[in-house]
């Protein structure tokens, strides 16, 4: 069965990037742009992994990581937060809110294909 | 005393501040003058219809009598010793304090409210960042789109075989994305220009006396031909708005008028239209180095043959006056790069310093950089004597190899492994 990952960021453009460079590493790509249900359409899809926008149209990425980690069968399930706030502060607040990773934009593909990979490992390994 | 027991006297400083007689008040509550002058010398205590009705007649709230203004003057010198975080033995003394020294516990007071509001001021410019919904989302808008420039630019760069149609489909994202970047920097560009009201700029004298210079484009005619003495120009000008940025631009214009009376434009401009060779105009002129950089900077680029661009600081290094000139970044605020030859001539005074530079940075220009540091006294006997630097900036055709690599400020810096680096640059390495 092949790797699946759901990507909810609002700007187009990233995601075509995103889903070409996923896709081409043998990723399945659902992508959603609103924060409002993301939680509903995560649980629905029981992806591999999520990759996470901070500021989101209808509830921002902090919300939807809090969310997540209450449900019972997502605890555990990676999430890469992208964001162009890159402070400290927020970053602390990102890890203590359950992010398995956290990037500022503007990133590499190179940096975001590793992380997928490597949250892949470490999420089948655990 | 309490401060129930000077009803009486709040009464009386009330009518007096109103300019009622006494007999006229008494007549309004309906008592006799003299039992009204016993209530005003607090010798006999009020309160219930009386009171209300004299505080009717007064204009004033009932407590305003009986409690006085000082509860809130109270209230505030017990927030002051709060929040002075210090246990203040005499708290329970605060009212005393007030009544005793109502002059010093209002400046007390005074104080501490400034002390409140200036912090207030401090948090909300420290948070703008944070909290600013339009800034945070200019800024989150021109990322965005930096990242999305940068993931597409990077498979197009790096995708050895690319299907014709997802080409065309990053080609067309990529110009889009650029065009949405332009937009949302001049966005944001727009937005902290407006953010510096003229009301800001007031009182940074070093910004108004460039926008003075910069109106007669670094040029004044008027001192040149000697229609106008520095002093006429300055009270004249609608750009210098505080005094201090108008004692700056007139001390720069006397500097100005004395290098022009030394060489006249028309003399130094046939001088100049031969070739540039400063050494040579002093001794023609019979000045100093200093002054000839000072002129040459000062005379217009159509004289000069190509445009210049001049710093001049004191011994401390900080810039007294700047001329910009494209490509070479003069910091607005703060101290500029250590390896400015304008240092090292401050370094070594009297020894003129010539180098070749580049500045670090997207569009690396380079530039022939002339300067040297004179003593702004005369010398003497047991006093250390106190330097002045100039350094005048001219563009080169080309930028040439081995030129010294210069910056603007550590702050925007992008220079790596400089020994002379006071702070991290803000710019991310991929800038």
């Amino acid at each position: 069965m092949g790797r699946h990952v759901v990507l909810i960021e609002d700007e187009p453009n990233i995601i075509e990037a995103i889903r070409f460079l996923l896709t081409r590493d043998g990723w399945t790509v659902d992508a959603h742009s609103d924060g409002s249900d993301a939680v509903e359409v995560i649980k629905t899809a029981r992806p591999d992994l999520v990759i996470l926008d901070l500021m989101l149209p209808g509830k921002s990425g902090m919300e939807i990581i809090k969310d997540l980690r209450d449900e019972e069968g997502l605890r555990n399930l990676p999430v890469l937060m992208l964001t162009a706030r890159g402070q400290a502060r927020d970053r602390d607040m990102a890890e203590k809110a359950g992010v398995s990773r956290f990037m500022t934009k503007p990133f590499s593909n190179t940096e975001v294909l590793a992380a997928v990979r490597d949250l892949h490992a470490q999420a089948n390994q655990g | 005393m309490a401060r129930d027991t000077l009803t009486g006297s709040r009464i009386r400083e009330r009518r007096l501040f109103l300019g009622l007689r006494q007999a006229a008040l008494a007549r309004q509550v309906e008592i006799s003058a003299s039992y009204l002058n016993l209530i005003e010398h607090n010798r006999r205590r009020i309160g219930g219809k009386l009171l209300v009705d004299l505080a009717k007649a007064l204009g004033v709230e009932p407590s305003m009598l009986t409690e006085g203004a000082e509860v809130a003057l109270i209230a505030t010198l017990r927030e002051a010793a709060a929040d002075a975080g210090k246990p203040v033995a005499e708290l329970d003394h605060a009212d005393e304090f007030a009544g005793r020294f109502p002059g010093w516990a209002e400046v007390l007071a005074g104080e501490h409210r400034r002390v409140a509001t200036l912090e207030r001021t401090v948090q909300v410019l420290s948070d703008r960042l944070t909290h600013d919904p339009h800034l945070a989302a200019s800024l989150h808008e021109v990322l965005s789109t930096a990242a999305a420039i940068r993931s597409t630019a990077s498979i197009l760069a790096e995708t050895g075989e690319l299907e014709p149609e997802w080409r065309d489909r990053f080609h067309r994202n990529l110009n889009e994305d650029s065009r949405r970047l332009a937009e949302s920097s001049k966005s944001l560009v727009s937005f902290l220009d407006q953010s510096n009201t003229s009301s800001v700029r007031r009182g940074v004298p070093q910004e108004e006396v460039e926008a003075f210079f910069t109106a007669h484009d670094y040029h004044f005619s008027a001192i040149e031909q000697g229609k106008a003495t520095p002093k006429q120009l300055v009270d004249e000008s609608p750009e210098l708005l505080s005094d201090a940025a108008r004692s700056r631009a007139l001390r720069a214009l006397e500097l100005y008028s004395a290098d022009a009376a030394k060489m006249p434009l028309e003399k130094i401009g046939r001088a100049v239209s031969t070739g540039l060779d400063p050494a040579g105009l002093a001794a023609a002129f019979n000045c100093d180095l200093p002054q000839v950089l000072r002129r040459l900077a000062a005379l217009p680029e159509d004289v000069l043959g190509r445009p210049s661009g001049l710093v001049l600081c004191d011994a401390s290094g900080a810039i007294l006056f700047r001329k910009p000139i494209a490509g070479f970044a003069l910091p607005r605020f703060g101290a500029s790069c250590p390896l400015w030859p304008l240092y090292a001539a401050l370094a070594r005074p009297l020894v003129p310093v010539r180098r070749q530079v580049v500045q670090h940075g997207r569009h690396a220009a380079g530039f022939e950089c002339l300067a040297m540091a004179w003593p702004q006294t005369q010398p003497d006997f047991d006093r250390d004597p106190v330097y002045r630097a100039v350094m005048l900036i001219l563009p080169l055709a080309e930028t040439p190899e081995g030129a010294l690599a210069v910056g603007s400020s550590c702050r925007v810096c992008s220079g790596r492994d400089c020994v002379a680096r006071r702070e991290p640059s803000i710019l991310d390495e991929e800038f």
